[in-house]
């Protein structure tokens, strides 16, 4: 028995034959993928998760994707660290502070998950060719994972995109597919493709396959803390469908009894935009809630969209969960990527220095009692963004290659003393 | 014949000029309106505007020029 029973309109209510689209034909809503959560129920465990594969795919009875005796398309993503954060702890007034440490994903970005849940779908489906339009992380995505398939690859980008940013997403040999135009109207040429082709866009036709992958990021966090869902979550906000699915991962592990006792209350899920483009925090503040759409101008382009698909569901499950969506300043992204790295070692893109900006934020203005169990979901690697941080380290004056002038500038650092297994050497104990 | 789907979202200066309308009167196109959120100072509407490539695309094109904000019905999705 099936455990995906058809997709539904999230606005109507519609239900339609699980295929490849991603809108009611009534009223134009978004569509999600509809569970016969008994049968998943049947199926799942603690003890069947834990006997899984070390990646999303231990969590394959939660994902749209029927496998039978199939392998799906896996780089080994997921199941990456959740890091306890005693040092960032400390200086935000958090003993329980987690750092979900997704740069570690094979591609270094979080657009694994998703990619790997949608590449599998549509090669189940007898697609042959894969496709985005994405200036980014998801085009990196995208192209490793048709290549892994062995599918083509389509990415479309617009033709003024910097080489550097197109380097990484080519290296896999897809298809580049450079527009004359805008990054708005390479999208919307996308959508109109969709019903000409019959390709998979992933972030188009099979995007309610595509984003399932998302939940796997809170299942992931429960299982690491005990089969406990924590007290809060802050997350990145560009589209806001990610934010919608952790929500949906959260209700199903409560309600197939994942998680219980006290780890078993929805958490509080808290969005992070940066206020160069903030649309969601705007809609927040406002009584209708209405989201009106915004020009991005920030550093965090990963997460710039002025017009977020998902931008009203973000803010009503905010709402309802008792969580806020807040915005940061260019400045203090830049500075909350250097305090993830030189408290906890961890280097994040510029939109983890949103997620790092507004935990600080919040944390700042006496938003958690200090024992609650905050995570941070960091989505991204800050070597895809490193040139927003040059020219901020202050590097000494050079000096030259003898011992005193390192002495001379370092002064009492450098007197180092006889610590255990290395000893310094006296004249009682040097050979003769 | 070509359809796009479209979300257009209206200031406070247009929402309550019949932007709509005139795009029917004005162009060759059929408008097919499946959802909306207006109020007195703003609105959006989500819609369908079928016609010949050309025509839909100057409709669309006349909307973007009047300072409605005109945007693929799902929204921004990656970027």
């Amino acid at each position: 028995m099936s455990r995906i029973l058809s997709l539904q309109c999230r606005e109507c209510g519609t239900e339609i034959p699980v295929s490849p689209t991603h809108v009611c034909d009534l009223c134009f809503g978004p569509l999600d993928v509809r569970y016969d959560y008994a049968e998943v129920a049947r199926r799942v465990s603690r003890e069947s998760i834990s006997a899984g594969p070390p990646s999303i795919w231990r969590y394959r009875e939660l994902l749209p994707v029927e496998l039978d005796d199939d392998e799906p398309v896996t780089l080994g993503e997921g199941f990456t660290p959740l890091v306890h954060a005693p040092n960032l702890g400390e200086v935000l007034g958090l003993r329980n502070l987690y750092i979900k440490n997704d740069t570690m994903n094979p591609t270094n970005s979080f657009k694994d998950r998703v990619v790997s849940v949608a590449v599998s779908w549509a090669r189940r489906q007898g697609f042959e060719t894969i496709a985005c339009a994405s200036t980014g992380n998801l085009a990196n995505a995208v192209a490793a994972y048709a290549a892994r398939a062995g599918l083509r690859g389509y990415v479309f980008i617009p033709a003024n995109l910097e080489e550097a940013k197109v380097a990484t997403t080519a290296v896999f040999r897809p298809t580049m597919v450079r527009i004359n135009g805008n990054y708005d109207e390479v999208n919307r040429l996308c959508t109109e493709l969709v019903d000409l082709l019959d390709w998979a866009f992933c972030n188009i036709n099979i995007r309610p396959f595509y984003s399932e992958g998302s939940k796997t990021l809170t299942y992931e966090t429960a299982e690491q803390l005990g089969w406990r869902l924590p007290d809060e979550i802050v997350i990145p906000i560009a589209s806001g469908c990610q934010f919608v699915k952790h929500h949906r991962a959260a209700r199903e592990l409560i309600d197939l009894g994942l998680v219980t006792g006290s780890g078993a209350a929805m958490p509080r899920l808290t969005g992070a935009q940066a206020l160069g483009c903030s649309p969601v925090a705007a809609a927040f503040q406002r009584a209708d809630g209405h989201v009106v759409p915004v020009r991005p101008d920030t550093i965090a382009k990963s997460i710039a969209i002025g017009n977020p698909s998902d931008g009203g569901y973000v803010v009503r499950i905010a709402r309802s969960t008792g969580g806020v969506v807040d915005c940061v300043t260019e400045e203090e992204i830049l500075e909350g990527m250097e305090l993830l790295a030189r408290t906890e070692g961890i280097f994040t893109e510029t939109a983890g220095g949103v997620t790092v900006g507004v935990l600080a934020k919040l944390a700042r203005a006496g938003r958690w009692r200090h024992d609650e169990t905050v995570v941070a979901y960091i989505t991204g690697h800050g070597l895809k963004t490193a040139e927003v941080l040059n020219g901020r380290s202050q590097l000494e004056e050079a000096i030259p290659p003898s011992v005193r002038a390192f002495r001379e500038r370092f002064g009492a650092a450098a007197e180092v003393p006889a610590v255990a297994g290395r000893r310094v050497p006296t004249a009682a104990t040097t050979p003769a | 014949m070509a359809r796009r789907r479209v979300r257009l979202t209206f200031s406070p200066r247009l929402v309550t000029e019949p932007v709509i309308h005139q795009l029917g009167s004005r162009f060759a196109v059929v408008t097919n309106i499946r959802r909306a959120d207006v109020t007195r100072d703003e609105g959006w509407v989500v819609l369908e505007v079928e016609g010949e490539p050309d025509d839909v695309e100057r409709a669309l094109g006349w909307c973007s020029e009047l300072g409605v904000r005109v945007d693929p019905v799902e929204g921004e999705l990656a970027t």
